[in-house]
């Protein structure tokens, strides 16, 4: 259970990160997305003690994480891959690791195991590892205490395509046995993926959060005939609001079932339908997050 | 790479645990100091220096040495590279990015920091026991390689004096880590500032009263020329104050106080 309540951090007149409050329960996996400066590394620091906030509190299963009696053992914490010593191995890190959470050394092969490291990559130093496999590493150091919370900065930093499926899977399975998971990205579809929950945070504060079905319900169906305007008249018929898509395409503010019936009972031909995809969600995205008054959007917001 | 594993059943470890102690916290600083290929190699290069020293007093020098006096000329060589370890111990989390997870693992930082103090005392400790064993090799080959006889005396208070300073070199390496969180600004300095301190307060006259009170050098020098009378340990304790004292408890409040990332 993470609750974060007002938190406020403010490095002399910046804000960084203003009266952020949300709640994060066990087994769910909640995305914090924003693009990048918008103030999610901060509200995780603080969240794990690294940075003590200017106002309102943010805890771990009830206590701020000084108070936590081990650390370690009640959350795993990952906030850069990068940072950690090049000239130790895999192992060593996290033989280091596991002596001051006071496991065995079982648990780091088992654990090296689980993050695919072991055999070489195990011996071998971290300055010569890939993004990907420091990724790997640190979450691995992460889930070392056999923790209750997870705490992710942009942890698909750097995975392959196979990694960032292989990461989901990790993750969801931990949500499913009752483990809290937040992790941040400013890459929008790698949350949708996984995430239960999303907090969106744009300039410090919160633009939007709720579940993901709440969030991303309003994309429609994209629905596309030979022509155009007759499907476009028969899903307005039928009382379905339609707008443009990308080329021929018309999305529908429907679920497919119905927007398939208004064709049929129109007698229109149909040669697509499907869910509208993230474009859509995209669009929220990128609307959520653009700064208020300038009108433009901001940068870095990749897929 | 592409063959991770998916763990469907994971062990579930046994309780949170209690606080990691501050022996198993000095344990793993204590292991942190040689698990690198610097650290090793810097603890290769202290023990090949005193022995060396050794080696070149026992085949060049012309008077017989006892162990108080082999003793004495392997500190020379200890003294300076211990607390390069020492400053290591702590500038390398920073360097290294590592302080986001050891103070993440440990939230109360000043427990990693006594942790950190007392692996360096450790440390400090081994170099005088080795420093101390080289000297023995030394005295037992002393007939064999010289005329000498060989001369065992080495008084109880000295070698007790020769501890304490090695603590305090070793330890006022540790502060200026703390204070500069730099491994290249802490060790110049470290090895700079001293030395042109001690240079400074002894050629100008005037400030004599300085070199004596507060120059580590000028103050420590007694510890290898019949001990430390009363003025003497006075004189040691405020020059370890500036040297060491003042150093640390700045950066003991600068770390406590650090936004780390």
């Amino acid at each position: 259970m993470i609750t974060v309540d007002h938190l406020t951090k403010r490095y002399g007149a910046r804000t960084v990160v203003s009266d952020v409050s949300f709640t994060c329960t066990p087994g769910s996996v909640t995305g914090f997305l924003g693009p990048n400066g918008a103030g999610k590394s901060t509200t995780l620091r603080a969240l794990v003690g690294l940075t003590v906030p200017t106002s309102g509190t943010a805890t771990i299963a009830g206590r701020a994480h000084r108070d936590l009696p081990n650390a370690g053992r009640q959350v795993g914490v990952l906030l850069d891959a990068g940072a950690q010593h090049a000239g130790r191995t895999g192992r060593e890190t996290l033989t280091l690791t596991a002596m001051v959470l006071g496991v065995d050394t079982e648990r780091v092969d088992e654990v090296l195991g689980q993050v695919g490291l072991a055999g070489r990559p195990a011996g071998t130093r971290v300055g010569s590892y890939s993004l990907g496999m420091r990724q790997r590493l640190g979450l691995a150091g992460a889930l070392l205490g056999d923790p209750e919370v997870l705490v992710l900065d942009e942890p698909a930093n750097g995975l392959d395509p196979e990694g960032i499926w292989w990461m989901r899977g990790l993750l969801r399975g931990f949500a499913d046995r009752g483990g809290t998971v937040l992790l941040s990205s400013h890459q929008l579809r790698e949350v949708e993926a996984v995430a239960d929950q999303l907090v969106v945070i744009s300039g410090g504060r919160i633009v939007a959060q709720g579940s993901k079905t709440e969030l991303l319900g309003r994309r429609g169906t994209v629905v596309r005939g030979p022509d155009r305007a007759v499907l476009a008249r028969a899903l307005q018929t039928a009382g379905i609001a339609v707008s443009a898509g990308d080329d021929d395409a018309l999305v529908a503010d429907a679920d497919p079932l119905a927007v398939g019936q208004a064709a049929a009972a129109a007698g229109a031909v149909l040669t697509e339908l499907g869910q509208a995809g993230g474009e859509g969600l995209e669009e929220l995205f990128r609307a959520l997050t653009a700064s208020p008054g300038t009108g433009t959007q901001q940068p870095a917001v990749a897929a | 790479m592409s063959t991770a594993v998916l763990e469907t059943n994971p062990r579930r470890l046994t309780g949170p645990g209690t606080p990691p102690s501050l022996l198993r916290l000095t344990r793993v600083e204590l292991r942190k100091s040689y698990d690198t290929r610097a650290g090793r190699w810097l603890l290769v290069a202290i023990a090949l220096a005193a022995a060396a020293t050794v080696a070149l007093a026992l085949f060049t020098g012309h008077d017989a040495m006892g162990l108080a006096d082999h003793l004495e000329l392997t500190q020379l060589s200890t003294s300076l590279l211990l607390p390069v370890l020492g400053i290591l111990l702590v500038t390398s989390e920073w360097s290294q990015r590592t302080a986001m997870t050891t103070f993440t693992l440990v939230p109360r930082r000043s427990r990693v920091l006594s942790a950190k103090v007392l692996a360096a005392s450790a440390l400090a400790l081994l170099g005088v026991v080795a420093t101390l064993m080289t000297s023995v090799v030394a005295v037992v080959l002393t007939p064999l390689v010289t005329d000498g006889a060989r001369d065992w005396s080495l008084g109880a208070a000295e070698l007790g004096q020769v501890v304490l300073l090695q603590l305090v070199y070793v330890l006022s390496g540790v502060a200026f880590g703390m204070l500069l969180l730099s491994s290249p600004l802490a060790i110049v300095l470290y090895l700079v500032l001293p030395t042109v301190f001690t240079i400074l307060v002894s050629t100008v006259g005037a400030l004599d009263w300085v070199a004596d009170w507060l120059d580590l050098t000028t103050a420590s020098a007694p510890v290898f020329d019949g001990g430390l009378d009363a003025q003497g340990w006075l004189q040691l304790a405020t020059a370890t104050g500036l040297w060491l004292g003042l150093p640390m408890g700045l950066g003991w409040l600068r770390i406590e106080r650090a936004e780390i990332s």
